[in-house]
């Protein structure tokens, strides 16, 4: 028995002196939508915030239960979360909800950053206050293997290929394979619905909701499903590509960027990496950007505003590419030992983001917590029309419905490259 | 001593604390969150939402379809198993513990390790490449094969869950008294009527409870089913997933769970009526 109250003490004194040592040192509790997979949250911790002086508690979560939490603690008053990380898409709710907190200061703090001025902006939500700071950046590209490079279209080069001339490539892997050799994320966690969203919706309509059910948006799905039956049909289970290119079942790939870093990074000399492709409009693309911001109320603001000066130093930015693949989001030279992957990831972003033919969209802006029914309809549309073969015309319309319902319920004006409009973004 | 009454009470006190924190408390919770609308007020708006939605018709479909399909497979088969068990002598724990291997491996792992199995370049096709059955590797996990994918969804449950059922029917079996059978011997029964005749309807008890707990189970599959093939074999517990998780809408998904919820009681109803013994009938 007296051992037992031996051991019952030992335990109790233990964690009052653990109390202590970490009420002494308050952490950071830094919770993000971004690096839940679990290597990136882990070169997150250990490797890009080694040199971080304070504590910091890193918490990757998916992004339903990254809001909930914010806002749950907002309503119940007990914030415990410091600083939250996010993309553009993810901070309109909880700023609705009035849980976070302006970064004017921070911001004035960072001047020396030379933030791209775009992402600054963007970092306002369309307010008159900084509601986050830029973090870092990533886009989408295309991925192809270079056995793949020989059956190219005649005259087709991949920095500037068109969907017609990608649409022929497949066709050409097809008959000297065999196989279908296309590839795209229209796996369950994939990214598909960006894909439509942001690249060939602008492609084709130059806009990605009033033109929704547009004649323009009839004849992309039209060649788009011309193009799917050279596409490898276990693309609805694909999430991630960088797995089907290094395995051999896709030569050629669309995908976030840090999706296909892997499959660079490992076989450097088997890949290319390049632009997305063409349509009638020019190059439709998505830029991706993520911030830092702190909650009202933060138990730590303090830690808080260093880690974001810490996260945006020049080094610590180009830590964060070499690690996790987003690209700083401050004016930087790269560096010329890069590894390679990463090297051949930049230049394909620099080439279609610089090109005279560039037409960049924004991820959904002021759709809140709508946000993921908004992707739904591009997810059903897409699933409707070229894996069920659906009327495409009967397809549209009655997806149209519903993204009107998403844009009347939520007011959202148009972003770009919709034109601007007065009141909801209206789908025509 | 007058405490002593209070004892059992005390005892489970802490057990249905825990009930009633994590699942009548959420249960309750889900039920209000699929009848509210935004606003708070009664809605039926969501249960509309999901009967409308593309994948509903499927998911009930497959739902169903798969719950028919393996729970009576993976009973035969743990019958079996436990009867075979039952006759052997030697290395009977070694077989034992080998057949119940399954059941500590969590469903997620299950799927992923099924998937490697089936995926283009996975075991199956490096099998039958090397022995000459096929040339290049086959697809077996696409959208255009629905049914081989069906099939692999089954294979993969069957080989993860029968553990569950085995395990209850070898307790059950060994819960019936020997001189049962044995009478029936001295009365010159063949095996296979002292099979039906004797150690099934003894058996009943845990049949039943086999047959609520695996097809309850088998209604809310998920994690297999999503490992294998993605969105291309809807379920509804994945349908409930993909509208908490991917469309943010908690209403939905709770309108999904629900409906499992009906389903799972009207199936344990089913169960509990059909299967009800015979004495307590005629007492």
């Amino acid at each position: 028995m007296r051992k037992k109250w031996i051991g019952f003490s030992l335990v109790g004194g233990l964690l009052v002196a653990l109390a202590a040592v970490v009420a002494q040192q308050p952490s950071v509790l830094f919770v993000s939508t971004q690096f839940t997979p679990i290597e990136e949250a882990q070169r997150m911790r250990q490797v890009i915030l080694k040199d971080f002086s304070g504590r910091v508690e890193f918490i990757p979560e998916d992004n339903a239960p990254f809001t909930n939490r914010i806002l749950s603690e907002a309503r119940a008053g007990k914030v415990n979360v410091s600083l939250v990380g996010g993309l553009h898409g993810d901070f309109p709710p909880l700023i609705s909800a009035g849980a976070l907190e302006p970064v004017d200061d921070v911001m004035a703090q960072l001047k020396d950053r030379k933030f791209s001025p775009t992402f600054v902006n963007l970092g306002k939500m369309g307010t008159g206050n900084q509601y986050y700071i830029p973090w870092m950046q990533a886009t989408y590209i295309m991925v192809a293997n270079k056995q793949a490079l020989q059956y190219l279209p005649a005259g087709a080069n991949v920095n500037t290929l068109t969907y017609s001339q990608l649409r022929e490539w497949g066709a050409n892997l097809q008959k000297a394979t065999g196989k279908r050799l296309l590839g795209f994320p229209a796996g369950p966690r994939g990214l598909m619905h960006r894909f439509t969203q942001g690249y060939l919706y602008p492609s084709y309509t130059k806009s990605a909701v009033s033109k929704f059910r547009s004649d323009e948006a009839h004849r992309m799905w039209s060649e788009f499903k011309a193009l799917w039956q050279y596409v490898n049909p276990q693309s609805t289970t694909y999430d991630f590509m960088q797995e089907p290119l290094l395995a051999g079942e896709v030569w050629v790939a669309w995908d976030h960027i840090a999706r296909l870093r892997d499959g660079l990074n490992q076989k450097p000399n088997d890949f290319v990496a390049f632009p997305a492709p063409i349509g009638p409009y020019g190059r439709g693309f998505m830029p991706v950007l993520a911030g830092l911001a702190i909650p009202k109320n933060a138990p730590n603001r303090a830690g808080a505003v260093a880690l974001i000066e810490y996260l945006t130093r020049p080094e610590v930015q180009l830590t964060t590419l070499v690690e996790n693949g987003f690209f700083p989001v401050i004016q930087t030279k790269l560096p010329d030992n890069l590894p390679q992957g990463t090297r051949m990831g930049a230049d394909a972003i620099a080439r279609q983001a610089q090109s005279n033919v560039a037409l960049p969209s924004l991820l959904p802006v002021g759709l809140g917590a709508k946000g993921g029914e908004y992707n739904k309809v591009f997810q059903d549309t897409f699933a409707r029309i070229i894996l069920r073969g659906e009327d495409i015309r009967r397809v549209l319309d009655a997806e149209a419905a519903n993204l009107r319902r998403v844009m009347n319920d939520t007011k959202a004006p148009c972003w770009s490259p919709d034109p601007a409009s007065n009141g909801p973004c209206p789908v025509n | 001593m007058r405490s002593e009454r209070y004892i059992p009470y005390v005892l489970i006190l802490p057990s249905v604390l825990f009930l009633l924190f994590l699942f009548a408390w959420p249960l309750v919770e889900a039920l209000l969150l699929s009848v509210r609308g935004g606003d708070g007020r009664w809605t039926l708006e969501h249960f509309q939402r999901m009967a409308s939605d593309l994948y509903f018709k499927d998911a009930v479909r497959y739902t169903v379809l798969l719950t028919v399909v393996m729970v009576p497979l993976q009973v035969v088969l743990a019958l079996c198993m436990a009867m075979l068990l039952g006759g052997i002598n030697r290395g009977r724990d070694l077989f034992l513990y080998v057949w119940t291997i399954p059941l500590g491996i969590s469903d997620l792992a299950a799927g992923i390790a099924w998937l490697a199995i089936f995926t283009e370049r996975g075991y199956l096709n490096s099998f039958l490449q090397a022995v000459g059955v096929i040339q290049e590797p086959r697809l077996w996990l696409s959208y255009e094969t629905p049914a081989m994918l069906f099939l692999a969804v089954v294979a993969a449950e069957v080989w993860r869950a029968t553990a569950i059922v085995f395990v209850i029917l070898v307790a059950g079996l060994q819960l019936i008294p020997k001189e049962y059978g044995e009478a029936a011997e001295v009365f010159g029964a063949t095996p296979w009527r002292r099979f039906w005749r004797v150690t099934l309807p003894l058996l009943m008890p845990s049949l039943q409870v086999a047959l609520i707990l695996r097809t309850i189970l088998a209604l809310e599959v998920f994690a297999v089913v999503v490992a294998l093939g993605g969105r291309n074999l809807p379920v509804l517990a994945g349908e409930a997933y993909f509208w908490y998780n991917a469309y943010q809408s908690p209403g939905v998904a709770a309108a999904y769970s629900v409906l499992i919820l009906g389903i799972s009681v009207v199936a344990t109803l089913v169960y509990l009526r059909l299967m009800r013994p015979k004495q307590e009938a005629a007492a």
